[in-house]
């Protein structure tokens, strides 16, 4: 269970000083799949990143199964990372002088998953785990990305806009991976996009503008990435 | 003006390279052209071999030296001329797009010719303040007549104004060579990577862990920069033993002149290097860190690989002056007499030792620091 609690945050300073988080306070249950939805500038992706542990909050608190991880040094969110959490970007970010599979295997290594093989075959990257990512198209360098987060066995995985760079197809076949992963390793999924239709693969939808979130509902019926209009 | 000041002064590295080289060569190469006007002043045949072994002296240090440092200065402006261009790589392609022609682009290169003229006028200026200490170190024993310091304009051309016009020229080539990729190839990182394969193509892993493969792709991705690590270590060693030794053989002062080069050199060298492989592994870095790698991991993935090198260089260091003070000692001055012996200093090579490992350490340390700063932020902001 995840709890947030008054998060305020704010960047700059004196009078350019802009609140992006003010005042979110929310509840996530396990294995629930959240989207964040919001346009460009809601706070959105700071929300994700304060959730994650990559950022600090000005004020409030982070709640992981009742600890506060706000309170933690940068060692010990560091290691809560490590144990906890992992991570799916809109730009891949994969190590250019890395296969597929050195790629994974920087998740796999922290968890000590030796059968990480099997995460890169359920991805349908299993005929390109020594392909380079400049030699993969973009749909398949976030699959890799998918592998590399869930080699690591997150217990919650966060994706910030993890469709934004790919097509309409390619996305759907990425989302599709993802959300059957979920199911078959049940962690949590916090997503965040500005994209309305994928809100209807979400058990729970935050709606965010001007860094306060505006709307929270639960989806009865859960659509599949193929079924969602685009 | 594309390029401007700005960029050029980034190039200190080569300036203290340059500065360093031409303060060298400048007093070596004076100092043989004004004791060669004395030549015919030689009466005796002792004060003939030892002003052959000055002669000598001058033409191996000016050779050695000079050419040492004038090939490092040639890397690192290459070096920084690509790394310049693979940053800025969108804003050249920017201008392509708008029409501007290649050699109109690489012609704003000269600039970085600046940092050449910056130092080696400086080593130019340097020389000549320190030259009538050195003219009278270098007859200490009176067994040439007066040497009186004479202005060669030809080492002036050589030095300051040859090294200067070469260092733009050669600027502007390669930015023209460099600037002759397609502008979408520019634009488009993407789309260079995939243009070519990958060069480090890695074998199955052999049960590599990821930190350990990381380490070694890390190594293998950029040989300039294990190239200026070992430079700067072989700096390093060669110069503080060295420095030891000229007590001994020359005076106090040479020492200590030698022993300032050698730190500037290392220290400029490997601060260029490190800064290099930092800013060259952001993503990397920004992304264990996200993934919970700790500090140390970070540390011993990126900057790890480059310790043996650093060894491998204070080897060579270590070799390289007990050779070139023992061809000094046995061919160059074997005829003068009051040459004392020389033998291999184990103690000084144990001091420098110690010495190198502790500054080498703390160097990394500072550097753990500059990675626990690094954040996604910074990747998702470019």
């Amino acid at each position: 269970m995840i709890k947030v609690q008054d998060i305020i945050k704010s960047y700059g300073s004196g009078e350019s000083r802009f609140q992006v988080l003010q005042g979110i306070s929310l509840e996530m249950k396990d294995g629930d799949f959240v989207v964040i939805l919001g346009a460009s500038g809601s706070g959105k992706s700071t929300l994700l990143n304060v959730l994650s542990g990559l950022e600090r909050p000005d004020s409030g608190k982070v709640f992981y199964d009742g600890a506060d991880i706000t309170v933690l040094s940068d060692n010990e969110l560091t290691a809560f990372r490590k144990e906890n959490v992992g991570f799916i970007f809109q730009q891949y970010y994969l190590l250019p002088n890395m296969d597929v599979d050195k790629n994974v295997k920087m998740g796999a290594d922290l968890a000590g998953n030796k059968d990480y093989k099997t995460v890169i075959t359920a991805v349908g990257l299993g005929e390109k785990i020594h392909k380079y990512p400049s030699e993969l198209s973009g749909g398949e360098q976030q699959r890799a990305s998918v592998a590399r987060a869930l080699a690591k066995r997150p217990r919650v995985l966060f994706l910030d806009e993890p469709t934004g760079a790919l097509d309409e197809q390619t996305g759907r076949q990425v989302l599709d991976y993802i959300c059957k992963l979920q199911n078959e390793y049940g962690f949590t999924l916090i997503m965040v996009t500005h994209n309305l239709n994928i809100a209807e693969m979400a058990n729970t939808v935050i709606k965010m503008n001007s860094g306060k979130i505006f709307e929270i509902y639960t989806n009865e019926t859960q659509k599949t990435a193929y079924e969602i209009g685009w | 003006m594309l390029i401007g000041i700005k960029n050029a002064s980034k190039l200190v590295g080569i300036s203290i390279i340059a500065c360093c080289a031409v303060l060298v060569c400048t007093m070596f190469l004076n100092f043989y052209m004004d004791v060669r006007l004395i030549q015919s002043e030689i009466t005796s045949e002792l004060s003939l071999i030892f002003y052959n072994a000055q002669v000598s002296t001058a033409q191996v240090v000016c050779l050695v030296s000079g050419g040492c440092l004038l090939m490092t200065s040639v890397i690192m402006l290459m070096f920084y001329i690509k790394h310049y261009i693979d940053t800025h790589k969108k804003e050249l392609g920017i201008l392509k797009a708008l029409g501007y022609s290649n050699f109109k682009i690489a012609k704003s290169f000269w600039v970085f010719g600046i940092s050449a003229f910056v130092g080696t006028a400086t080593g130019f200026g340097s020389a000549f303040l320190l030259m009538p200490w050195f003219y009278t170190l270098q007859n200490e024993d009176k067994m040439l007549p007066e040497i009186t310091i004479n202005f060669h304009p030809s080492i002036l051309l050589y030095f300051v104004v040859l090294p200067t016009v070469c260092f733009s020229a050669l600027s502007v080539c390669y930015a023209w060579y460099k600037l002759k990729k397609p502008v979408l190839l520019l634009l488009k990182d993407n789309l260079e990577a995939a243009s070519k394969p990958p060069k480090h193509r890695i074998e199955n892993n052999r049960g590599l862990s990821f930190i350990a493969d990381l380490k070694r792709n890390t190594l293998k991705s950029k040989k300039t920069l294990v190239f200026f690590i070992i430079f700067a270590s072989f700096c390093f060693s060669a110069m503080t033993q060295m420095s030891f030794s000229m007590k001994d053989l020359s005076s106090e002062m040479m020492g200590a002149m030698m022993l300032i080069i050698g730190l500037v050199l290392a220290f400029s060298t490997l601060f260029l290097a490190i800064t290099t492989v930092i800013k060259g592994n952001t993503t990397t870095i920004a992304m264990m860190r996200v993934f919970g790698y700790s500090q140390k991991e970070c540390c011993r993935a990126i900057l790890g690989g480059y310790r043996p090198m650093s060894y491998i260089g204070f080897i060579i260091g270590t070799v390289y002056q007990y050779g070139l003070l023992r061809l000094m000692v046995d061919i160059v001055f074997r005829d003068v007499e009051g040459v004392p012996t020389y033998k291999f200093d184990f103690p000084v090579m144990l001091i420098s030792l110690v010495c190198f490992i502790t500054v080498y350490e703390i160097l990394m340390y500072v550097y753990s620091e500059k990675i626990k700063k690094i954040s996604i932020k910074e990747i998702m902001i470019e």
